[in-house]
């Protein structure tokens, strides 16, 4: 049964092989600019793919 | 005056409906047939289901936005097909049973000239005792199951802020489940709001699903290059989930669901349990059980159905094993094989075989996921077999023209992390094509060019514009075909 713990990343455990992201990256993932800028480059692959049909 | 008649006003019923009453205008009639009085953009049911929004948001009542497009609308679910009439008269219909409260439970037959079989899916959680909302498990597949999800994930925060720990399992309920990207929505964005209610550490937050690996989704996977590296969507997946210290079980089939204990079998052929306080388990799906019967009255159902009871179409049904499936197996035009005026769109149309590789245990368990049939497919699939019928209504052509294989579409999905303007944020994902093609591209099976992802705000914005768009372009307000499917 699984025990009631949050899992932390402990060594050969299942978390502990994925990477995980730095702070930068994680800050970036919400930085307004960037995510504006994101939010057109994201629009444009979108409707690229839609006018394929 | 010919007849096209749609069975469901889902989302690919209710694309399929309008287009083809755009293009036939008055000269023909488009008749729905659905049981439900709301139009419901499932996709933002997993916010109802975390209280960000409420069953309104995602709901608007399907009546007038018939009367105004002059399509009529027959609030009954379908109940039989007669595809060549009966003994009395050779013009086919649809046995119906009303559902509206004036008329319920009246059954009254519908002829058609064309028919669109759009029911969408039984929601099979009887597949798996102890399964869904009037039994053990919350479920976010309607906004009425998702409402019942957020009294029950408020009921659970109480508890934890009074300091018991509590142990969440988010998943799906059987191992031939699909929708794991919507279980994958809900099972962040509980995460997410666990963390604003300041709760997030008196959680156990545990993922259980019938996929191979992470980030599967039902199809495989996909192979996205970034950081230099052509990687798969395990890795990426695999690290949100450790982001956000989410516990995960894969290759499982959770074959009963008690009070506060999943039993499972896992691919090893091993039964396992794990405890839980709330659990959301997606439910298989099935066809809807129509049944078909010839001019004689005897049962056709089983030529026009797969066993799932999904409607066959214009694919490939021979069984073959994994090595010799191809992206030709996929069908194209959605018209069935038997009657040549039928179709079938959405998710109620039977796929020749899963996308994920099938696997089995040593029991003789299946534990892979099914197919997923998403909202863009599913619209561009209504959209084409709409604009094939009316050309055939209309006398522009005798046989469908135009094709929508999933084989050589692509897809955009947003899935959703956390919902919050400012912080929230969606993974953002395009693939072409949906069908993995080795032949064409053998490494990956898919064009990198344009199968691509990423976490972001940007995505969670975009998440709320289809939100937004979608119900614009359902109620056919004022140039709702600028709308892309």
């Amino acid at each position: 049964m699984a025990e009631l713990s949050k899992p932390e990343r402990q060594p050969y455990e299942q978390t502990f092989y994925p990477p995980t992201p730095t702070a930068f990256t994680k800050r970036m993932r919400t930085n307004l600019l960037w995510q504006l800028f994101r939010f057109v480059v994201l629009n444009i692959k979108m409707l690229r793919m839609v006018r394929k049909h | 005056m010919a007849r096209l008649v749609i069975l469901g006003g889902g989302i690919a019923g209710q694309t399929a409906a309008l287009h083809a009453k755009k293009r036939l205008g008055g000269s023909h009639e488009v008749l729905v047939v659905t049981p439900n009085s709301l139009w419901n953009w499932i996709p933002s049911n997993i916010w109802v289901g975390v209280g960000v929004m409420q069953p309104e948001q995602v709901t608007f009542p399907l009546a007038p936005v018939y009367k105004k497009t002059g399509i009529t609308y027959c609030q009954a679910k379908a109940v039989s097909i007669h595809p060549e009439g009966d003994a009395e008269n050779s013009q086919p219909f649809v046995t119906v049973e009303h559902t509206s409260p004036e008329k319920k439970g009246q059954r009254e037959k519908v002829t058609y000239d064309y028919l669109i079989n759009s029911t969408g899916p039984k929601l099979n959680f009887d597949a798996t005792p102890g399964l869904g909302p009037l039994h053990n498990s919350q479920s976010v597949c309607t906004f009425d199951h998702a409402a019942h999800a957020a009294q029950a994930l408020d009921e659970l925060t109480a508890r934890m802020r009074r300091g018991k720990k509590q142990t969440i399992v988010i998943g799906t309920g059987h191992g031939t489940c699909t929708c794991q990207g919507a279980a994958f929505e809900y099972l962040f964005n509980v995460e997410f709001e666990l963390r604003r209610r300041k709760v997030r550490d008196m959680a156990n937050i545990i993922w259980i699903s019938n996929e191979q690996e992470l980030g599967d989704f039902g199809i495989g996977g996909m192979h996205i290059k970034r950081g230099g590296y052509i990687t798969h969507s395990r890795v990426f997946t695999e690290s949100l989930y450790t982001e956000r210290g989410i516990q995960w079980i894969t290759r499982a089939h959770v074959k009963e669901v008690g009070k506060d204990t999943i039993l499972y079998e896992n691919l090893d052929g091993e039964e396992k349990t794990v405890r839980f306080d709330f659990a959301m388990l997606l439910p298989p799906f099935a066809g809807v059980g129509l049944k078909a019967f010839d001019k004689q009255g005897t049962d056709i159902t089983t030529t026009m159905f797969a066993k799932s009871g999904f409607m066959l179409v214009d694919g490939h049904y021979e069984p073959k094993p994994y090595d010799q499936w191809l992206p030709s197996d996929w069908p194209s035009t959605y018209q069935s094989p038997k009657y040549k005026n039928i179709y079938a769109v959405g998710i109620a149309f039977a796929p020749p075989h899963a996308i994920s590789k099938p696997m089995t245990n040593p029991r003789g368990t299946p534990i892979f996921p099914a197919p997923p049939r998403t909202g863009m497919p599913s619209g561009v699939m209504a959209r084409q077999v709409a604009f094939n019928i009316t050309d055939m209504m209309q006398g522009r052509s005798e046989v469908p023209t135009r094709h929508a294989s999933l084989a050589k579409m692509g897809a955009a999905c947003i899935a959703s992390a956390g919902s919050n303007f400012w912080s929230g944020t969606a993974v953002a994902m395009t693939m072409y094509p949906i069908i993995p093609d080795f032949q064409t591209y053998p490494e990956t099976g898919r064009m990198l060019r344009y199968t691509t992802g990423e976490i972001g705000l940007a995505g969670h914005w975009i998440k709320h514009l289809l939100h937004f768009g979608f119900i614009y372009k359902a109620k056919a307000n004022p140039f709702w075909r600028l709308v892309p499917e």
